[in-house]
């Protein structure tokens, strides 16, 4: 834990190198008649890999702006390692930011771009410092070029070099590697993370790819419309999602509305277009009345109409839309009486896949459902980006 | 326009592997050829109203005025001697023409760039209220620039607001002017050339993005720093283009010593130009001072790109 104070003038005292809690307190941000951010409370364990992911407008850019200093909240607090900040200017926060646009200064050379904040400390050895922060991104050799001769991802790793190297107590990412192309993302996620791992610190990573935030972050908020939808570990919001926009955005979800019928004990049976789903109760938000059931499409099995099944299992018939091979798997849609289109697939195991027009089943153990509340919108968050 | 220092030539290309046609030469050729036409209308110019009057100048410079010639009666021979006289003459001249130039310089960058920021910078976004500040910086040269210096004149005169208020808290003694003395003139200079200043210095605040200002808070820099470290240093092409603007013309501007200075300690070497010219009708004379500035503004100029030079600034 932190053991340093910042002096509140001046320049702050070196931190501990393992980061700092980042505590939010009801923090509300509006820009004229628009809410951006709205009654926000947030805690954030020191070391932690926390990711804010959301489509855009969804208030994460400006969350992690309030964090940096960037922009003022309209109301509420942020306080790192138990300090109150919500009044410091940035320059006077122990947090670095990596910028989307990278904002590296063009007039310097990579070296001096990354000793700056070392400099402005009046840190001694910021230029060796500066160097060694360089070797850990592999760039040492580029030092003494200018910001435009290097690559896209160059100089993201110099972006990303010249915030750690302060070795702050948070350490902001906005949407970092958005700029990148696809193979170099993956790579930046594996090094992002093994960085982050080896010096410990608080991370808080904002980006609107869900797999992206899955992959590198131990926690991750989900946000929608100024607020978190759903906070946890990848695992926990994929395999239990709260709400639809949560169901939807992070992965694909089939959602189905019906109303509770039974009680089954420890699980609840819905009604579904005439359709008798089963989900465990503490899967789900509606024990009674309206629900939505939902599952995830490789939780179900498509089988041909002869083939036998669990029958504990729930089951939906239905005619294939659409099927696509991908060689790996067969994605399908299958049009449901009353219900409306399923997504799914199966993997290939040498089994003929069904072609379009033909019926099938899909069966799925009732321990796979997830239960959300009935007055949720099954398409929140479908196509948002 | 200005002198920025010449871009190095494209290196010539490596004689490439695949020969090429004759139709392919012949295009690159008649290429060629048309970039030479387009520029033979600039040339032409150049030519007709820079170069050849250059000439004149010099050859004027050194005519020779014969034994019994009537006032304005000259012809033309080598007589460097003339350069010798006027040197001796306004020497002094020269150094006052260049020290109020080098004042007038520094006040309207110091009074520039902060106007060039609060436009480019501070209002970014706020087009209205951009367009409202520059139009304002701008309109009054839409009127002459002899009766703007006029009004100066008044401004600056013993009935006038500023003497009167600078007199009632006794900054300036009872008795004091500011007509006909060099803070009047170095006034006039700074107000004149002051949207030669601070346009280029917008142009190049307009383009700063200011996500290196938000970058370099975050990285501690208090607002002094950052604007030290970062926003000053990339507008100093802008900059180095105002102060080029603004100097060379000050240097060898009349008007304002003329209307707002005295006939002692405040001429300026246009001034004396325009009186060896069209009062004293000492042609060679005029000639040869002319000649002389233009040549110390080019020494000054090429020292001052060697020196503050932004070539290599990216």
């Amino acid at each position: 834990m932190m053991t340093t104070t910042t002096s509140l003038k001046g320049k702050a005292q070196p931190m501990a190198a393992s980061g700092a809690d980042l505590h939010l307190g009801n923090v509300t941000k509006r820009f004229a008649d628009f809410t951006a951010v709205d009654d926000l409370t947030l805690t954030v364990p020191s070391g932690t890999f926390f990711a804010l992911l959301g489509p855009s407008g969804c208030g994460k850019t400006t969350t992690l702006r309030m964090i940096a200093g960037l922009e003022q909240p309209t109301s509420g607090t942020i306080s790192i390692g138990g300090q109150d900040v919500t009044k410091l200017a940035s320059y006077q926060r122990q947090v670095n930011t990596v910028f989307q646009s990278y904002a590296l200064f063009p007039h310097m050379s990579v070296l001096d771009n990354v000793a700056f904040g070392l400099k402005r400390k009046g840190v001694k050895d910021s230029v060796p410092r500066a160097k060694a922060a360089l070797e850990m991104v592999e760039l040492e050799h580029l030092a003494s070029r200018k910001p435009v001769q290097l690559s896209g991802g160059q100089q993201q790793r110099v972006a990303l070099a010249r915030a750690l190297v302060n070795r702050p107590a948070v350490l902001l990412l906005d949407e970092p590697l958005g700029a990148l192309d696809m193979k170099l993302r993956r790579q930046m996620q594996v090094e992002l993370k093994s960085i982050q791992t080896e010096v410990g610190l608080t991370f808080i990573h904002v980006t609107h790819d869900q797999e992206e935030a899955m992959t590198m972050a131990d926690t991750v908020a989900v946000m929608n419309k100024g607020k978190i939808e759903q906070m946890g570990a990848p695992r926990d919001l994929y395999e239990l999602p709260k709400t639809a926009f949560v169901a939807n955005f992070l992965g694909k979800s089939n959602l189905m509305h019906g109303t509770v019928t039974e009680d089954l004990g420890d699980a609840v049976a819905v009604n579904a277009a005439g359709h008798r789903l089963v989900m465990p109760k503490d899967r789900s938000v509606a024990h009674s009345g309206a629900a939505v059931v939902g599952v995830r499409p490789e939780k179900m099995r498509v089988l041909n109409l002869p083939d036998e099944y669990s029958p504990s299992a729930n089951m939906l018939t239905g005619t294939v839309l659409d099927a696509s091979f991908t060689g790996v798997s067969t994605e399908y849609l299958v049009e449901v009486q009353g219900i409306g289109t399923i997504g799914t697939f199966s993997q290939n195991m040498g089994q003929p896949p069904a072609q379009r027009g033909d019926t099938v089943r899909m069966t799925w153990e009732p321990e796979f459902s997830f239960g959300l509340d009935g007055a949720e919108e099954a398409s929140a968050g479908r196509d948002a980006v | 326009m200005t002198a920025t220092g010449s871009r190095p030539r494209n290196k010539k290309k490596p004689a490439s592997v695949h020969l090429r046609s004759e139709e392919e030469l012949a295009a690159e050729r008649r290429k060629r050829r048309v970039g030479l036409y387009l520029i033979i209308p600039g040339m032409a110019v150049l030519a007709l109203f820079f170069a050849a009057p250059v000439l004149v100048l010099l050859s004027m410079s050194l005519y020779a005025r014969p034994p019994g010639a009537e006032i304005g009666e000259f012809v033309p021979a080598l007589e460097f001697g003339n350069y010798v006289t006027v040197i001796g003459a306004y020497w002094d001249v020269f150094l006052r023409s260049f020290f109020f130039a080098l004042i007038a310089t520094v006040a309207a960058l110091l009074i520039g760039y902060p106007m060039a920021y609060l436009v480019a910078v501070r209002l970014r976004g706020r087009q209205l209220m951009q367009g409202i500040l520059l139009v304002l910086l701008i309109a009054p040269f839409f009127s002459s620039f002899i009766l703007r210096t006029q009004a100066w004149k008044q401004i600056l005169s013993d009935e006038g607001p500023v003497v009167t208020v600078l007199r009632a808290i006794a900054i300036l003694p009872a008795d004091g002017h500011l007509t006909a003395t060099a803070f009047a003139v170095v006034c006039g200079l700074t107000y004149n050339f002051l949207p030669f200043m601070m346009l280029p210095i917008y142009a190049n605040l307009d383009r700063l993005d200011t996500n290196l200002l938000e970058a370099s808070g975050d990285l501690y820099a208090s607002p002094l720093t950052t604007f030290f470290k970062v926003t000053l240093p990339l507008s100093m092409p802008g900059v180095f283009a105002g102060t080029l603007l603004t100097f060379i013309p000050a240097a060898g501007d009349y008007v304002n010593a003329a209307l707002l200075g005295n006939n002692r300690d405040t001429a300026m070497i246009g001034q004396i130009i325009d009186s060896r010219f069209f009062k004293v009708v000492d042609y060679p004379g005029a000639s040869a001072l002319s000649f002389i500035l233009m040549i110390l503004i080019l020494a000054l100029v090429m020292i001052y790109i060697k020196r503050f030079g932004t070539k290599e600034l990216f």
